[in-house]
């Protein structure tokens, strides 16, 4: 096991940093069901960081505690080095925790720019006076706002449908431009909540792809649940095991593999 | 024979007979118009921002015009009062977000339209207990709004603009513009829509639900007391005014519940089909009153052949 807080540089040359975010003894619990039951993990800077289980493991339970969609019944988040008090979704997002949907979350109505523009809200500062004259700190922000949205919808290779109402896209489309708008945020930390689900071979590959392309181009911090065990393998750093709640394993993907726990939890050894 | 004459031919002859007496008809039309648009704008914002069908637009007109008039009654000087009357609104929305909708987020929608029966309901009798029944009179010389008439002479004819009305027309346009550039080219305009359209993804890129709520909710008074004021200019301020406030219901019928534009140009329609068939057709051949009901009967028919309203986008269901 590395060092929690030395930087190593990772066999394809990635440096990997100190620990970004940790969840200490989180449990989950609606009513009488336990979703979560004391876990703990952390998610490094640099890493693709994967969470996998079977079904009703508590995957997207664990993602939800973690941009603030839930709040956990016991256990502290800490981000960046301290510990995050109770705070609302949005209030999260504006600390640079971005993130993707299960069953795709997109302005349906809007434009596939318009969409990522959105992302950017955050980074808007103008008052509402110096929109409306557009002029001094609007102007040059909109201006930057969309250089940096370009760059991004150049960069998932979305140009063709920019002024397409997101609506009339294809599903594997519209997960594209979801990940586009959670990346215009520029965020610290970018949650994937099963960025494959529902995919062709060929979709999962390019998407595969372009998360890689993100972690090494941007440097951004990546935890994702994934089903699809063979791209989980290839594509993480480590991986966080979960099973009915509870953490099975936990290590690098070679690591995992050989748990035992793993494996029973996957082929489906009747639980004592 | 008679009959067929007096609906197919007899009101076309009169109207080229009498051009200048068509254009006042169609004058009179469209200041209305402008006003059914204005409040079926407050509804189409807070639709399109909460899915929320906001029964008490309609009663906002009234308690925004009722406390500026009350306002002014107490002595504030009239400018003053608006301000103050701006400011009433704005703790309104505030006092509905927190007490009303926060509560209720991710009720079923009838739960919250069921809760904006209950502001309306609320708004009455608080209106009463502090302003009383009684009609009364909007400030409008106090406002420096002008008071006189154009009168224009067409075709050799006879047409009278009040100059109230067309500074309602005029005041109408320039909140209409400003509200499309806030929603299309401000940063608060974009979160409007975004929330409209998806709760959680908002929430994901950092819009404050709450935030947004109030802020539509406080423009829906903007407009509220805009039309309160120009309404009450012409038929005094009292609960009697909420009735005008139902007229938006066909206008949405027809402009779709989404569609700013819809709402302007269904309004403007409403507006001047009912008074031309009021005059040409109602008048002489059902004894009169039927602006009361045309609005309705129009959109009923509209309904049965588009059922989406004729800018409103059609639904395809996949089986």
């Amino acid at each position: 096991m590395k060092d929690l807080y030395e930087p190593y540089v990772t066999d394809d040359g990635r440096t990997i940093g100190g620990c970004l975010m940790e969840m200490k003894n989180i449990t989950l619990k609606f009513g009488g069901v336990v979703a979560i039951k004391d876990i703990s993990f952390d998610i490094r800077e640099g890493e693709i960081r994967a969470i996998i289980g079977p079904n009703g493991a508590g995957k997207s339970s664990m993602l939800n505690v973690i941009s603030g969609f839930y709040t956990p019944s016991e256990g502290e988040v800490w981000y960046k080095g301290s510990v995050r008090p109770m705070m609302k979704p949005y209030e999260v997002a504006r600390q640079g925790v971005g993130r993707t949907f299960q069953n795709i979350a997109l302005f349906e109505g809007m434009s596939v720019l318009d969409n990522v523009m959105t992302g950017r809200l955050t980074h808007m500062k103008a008052s509402l006076w110096e929109q409306a004259i557009w002029w001094g700190k609007a102007e040059r922000e909109e201006v930057h706002n969309r250089e940096q949205v370009e760059k991004i919808i150049d960069f998932l290779e979305i140009q063709a449908i920019r002024k397409t109402p997101v609506g009339r896209l294809p599903y594997g489309l519209k997960k594209r431009v979801e990940l586009a708008r959670a990346l215009a945020a520029e965020p610290s930390l970018l949650l994937l909540d099963e960025p494959m689900a529902g995919m062709n071979v060929e979709e999962k590959e390019d998407m595969s792809r372009f998360i890689l392309d993100v972690n090494d181009e941007f440097g951004t911090t990546i935890a994702l649940i994934e089903h699809d065990m063979g791209v989980v393998m290839d594509l993480s750093d480590r991986v966080v095991v979960m099973d009915y709640g509870k953490k099975i394993g936990d290590g690098t993907p070679d690591e995992v593999r050989g748990n035992q726990d793993v494996i029973d939890a996957y082929l489906g050894v009747p639980h004592a | 024979m008679e009959l067929l004459n007096k609906i197919f031919i007899a009101p076309f002859v009169d109207m080229v007979a009498a051009p200048d007496f068509l254009m006042q008809v169609l004058w009179e039309g469209l200041v209305s118009g402008v006003l059914y648009s204005l409040i079926a704008l407050g509804f189409v914002l807070i639709f399109r921002s909460s899915r929320i069908f906001n029964f008490a637009q309609g009663i906002m007109v009234v308690f925004a015009a009722l406390t500026l008039v009350g306002l002014h009654e107490m002595g504030v000087p009239a400018w003053i009062s608006v301000a103050l009357t701006l400011a009433v609104m704005f703790g309104l929305a505030v006092s509905i977000e927190r007490i009303v909708l926060r509560p209720l987020v991710g009720q079923p929608d009838i739960i919250l339209f069921m809760a904006t029966i209950g502001i309306t309901l609320f708004l009455i009798g608080f209106g009463e207990i502090i302003f009383g029944g009684e009609n009364k009179q909007m400030i409008t010389s106090e406002l420096g709004i002008p008071t006189g008439d154009f009168v224009l002479e067409p075709f050799g004819g006879l047409l009278i603009l009040q100059h109230i009305d067309i500074t309602a027309v005029l005041v109408a346009a320039a909140l209409v513009v400003s509200l499309l550039l806030f929603l299309n080219k401000t940063r608060m305009g974009r979160a409007i829509r975004a929330l409209g359209d998806d709760h959680q993804a908002a929430l994901s890129v950092g819009i404050s639900l709450q935030t947004i709520w109030v802020l539509v909710w406080f423009i829906a008074g903007i407009i509220a007391l805009v039309t309160g004021i120009a309404w009450g200019s012409r038929a005094g301020v009292s609960f009697a005014l909420e009735v005008i406030a139902y007229k938006a219901l066909p206008v949405l019928m027809l402009g779709g519940l989404e569609s700013i534009t819809g709402a302007i140009i269904g309004g403007l329609m409403i507006g001047m089909l009912e008074k031309m068939f009021e005059i040409y057709w109602g008048a002489p051949l059902l004894g009169g009153n039927t602006e009361s009901w045309f609005a309705y009967v129009l959109a009923l028919v509209v309904l049965l052949f588009r059922p989406q309203g004729l800018f409103g986008e059609k639904i395809i269901e996949r089986v």
